[in-house]
């Protein structure tokens, strides 16, 4: 149903949007910028969970670590990660690496957090109780901590898979030559609005549908709490 | 043996105040004896036994463990928490089996370990449940499982039955009493309950309010296969003359607080 109220250009129809995503659909040129954001995505998110996680832990686990990085993190956290995107191209130019950095260093900080407060709240009894049956202190830093924190780091996890896609596209569109947000940049300039559309709603999905199948995992994993 | 040595400790808060915890403590435990910790909440008794257990730096004084002075936790002191302190992302097996994998206990042998020990404790069938599954009564005999698979020299008890309701308890202490003249060990069982001190332990030591010193120790030796046990004369006079030595220590405990 339209009202009217806008005109087809600046918001099209839904059956406009899906045909068009058809039209796009069988041109292998849409999956080619969907692989590359999905490989641009996912490399920046597991550095990210990989870096981020292990800072967190060696934050709550060894006191100077802690005093070193937690004037960084607190002072970073809130700047606006998207602020980020001319240094990294600065650095690493147009291509795949300055994407993969931006969302690396935009995601690390709330994965970060997450294994921080997470490795923190490690009750002091299961540590002893580690420790009483033969569990070296590096052992009880694999055992007793990380699943300790698991709860909250899969928490800061969520909340870097949903940034690492406003940072994917929002870069891809101001500096790309591939990717799902170059694609919706292309195409607005382009003056194609129903496909356009058509990108925009795919990535909304696509995030939708990241965020379910991570939450899905993520209970499974911490099927042991109630 | 346990051969405790003028031992104190003094906890620093993070706001720099001192807090004495411990003055002065002495005390010896025998091979394969069972004693009871007695005394007020907050005297000290659960510091004395995590200094036993290696949790804490012995800062004065000195404790040894079958002639080895304690500088850490070790497997040959196995403890179990008043809160089970289970690993809740493992199941019931998988806690039992932790200690052992830790132990470097073979495959094949530490799983028929571990079941042997779960069925002694009357857990079979719920090999496979999470913690968060099972009553206050069966994390507790999931704890005691994983503790006694390691087969320790000497068995810590930090208030083991504290958070439990009566009846379990008593179910809890009949067990814990059976299991122990099975295979005895030395045992330390932290209280503030005077006839579970009575009815479980030969000696009970008797601690004063904060600062923790041990005030007295009482022979608590029973038949205790009697079912009528905590109806008899002899029962009944100690737990009373134990609760003359405690009771003024619970009413300075008590002066002591703010309000
Ligand atoms: N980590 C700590 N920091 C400061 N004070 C503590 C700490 N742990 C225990 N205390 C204090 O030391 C005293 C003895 O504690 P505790 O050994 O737990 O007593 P109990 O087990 O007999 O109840 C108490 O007054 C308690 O408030
Ligand atoms: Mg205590």
């Amino acid at each position: 149903m339209r009202l009217g109220l806008v005109s087809a250009d600046v918001l099209p129809s839904l059956s406009a949007v899906a045909s068009a995503w058809w039209n796009l659909a069988i041109d292998p040129d849409l999956w080619r910028n969907a692989a590359a954001s999905l490989y641009r995505g996912g490399a920046g998110l597991a550095l990210a969970i990989v870096v981020g996680g292990a800072l967190g832990i060696a934050m709550a686990w060894w006191r100077p670590v802690n005093a070193l990085a937690s004037p960084l993190v607190e002072m970073l956290y809130p700047m606006p990660k998207s602020a980020l995107i001319p240094v990294t191209v600065l650095w690493l130019g147009f291509g795949d690496g300055s994407k993969i950095l931006l969302i690396f260093l935009g995601c690390m900080l709330p994965v970060t957090l997450g294994a921080f407060n997470g490795a923190r709240s490690c009750e002091q009894a299961l540590v002893w109780s580690a420790r009483s049956m033969g569990a070296s202190r590096l052992n009880v830093l694999w055992d007793v901590v990380v699943p300790s924190a698991l709860p909250e780091l899969l928490n800061g996890i969520r909340t870097a898979l949903a940034l690492s896609f406003i940072l994917l596209v929002s870069s891809e569109l101001i500096v790309a030559r591939a990717g799902l947000g170059y694609l919706i940049g292309f195409l607005g300039e382009g003056g194609v609005y129903d496909a356009m559309f058509a990108v925009v709603l795919m990535v909304a999905f696509l995030g939708f549908f990241a965020d379910r199948v991570y939450m899905l995992a993520a209970s499974r994993v911490l099927r042991w709490r109630d | 043996m346990i051969q405790i040595e003028g031992v104190s400790h003094t906890y620093r808060t993070t706001d720099g105040r001192d807090i004495p915890a411990l003055e002065g403590v002495s005390l010896e435990v025998r091979e394969r004896e069972f004693i009871a910790l007695l005394g007020p909440s907050g005297c000290g008794k659960s510091t004395l036994l995590y200094l036993i257990g290696g949790f804490l730096p012995i800062a004065s004084g000195s404790v040894r463990v079958h002639g080895t002075p304690v500088t850490g936790p070790g497997p040959d002191r196995g403890v179990v928490f008043q809160h089970f302190a289970l690993f809740p992302w493992k199941t019931v097996l998988g806690n039992v089996l932790y200690g052992l994998e830790k132990l470097g206990v073979p495959r094949d042998v530490r799983e028929k370990r571990a079941r042997e020990f779960i069925d002694m404790v009357g857990l079979t069938g719920f090999e496979e449940s999470y913690p968060s599954h099972l009553s206050g009564g069966m994390k507790q005999r999931a704890a005691l499982a994983r503790t006694l698979a390691i087969d320790p020299k000497v068995l810590l008890m930090d208030e083991p039955f504290g958070a439990l309701d009566a009846q379990t308890r008593s179910l809890m202490q009949a067990e814990l009493l059976a299991i122990w003249h099975r295979s005895p060990k030395t045992v330390i069982f932290v209280t503030h309950d005077v006839q579970e001190a009575v009815y479980l332990a030969q000696r009970v030591f008797v601690m004063s309010a904060r600062p923790g010193k041990i005030k007295a120790v009482v022979e608590t030796s029973f038949e205790r296969s009697d079912p009528h046990i905590f109806k008899s004369k002899a029962f009944v006079d100690k737990v009373d003359e134990i609760w003359g030595l405690v009771r003024d220590e619970a009413m300075k405990a008590q002066k002591g607080r703010p309000f």
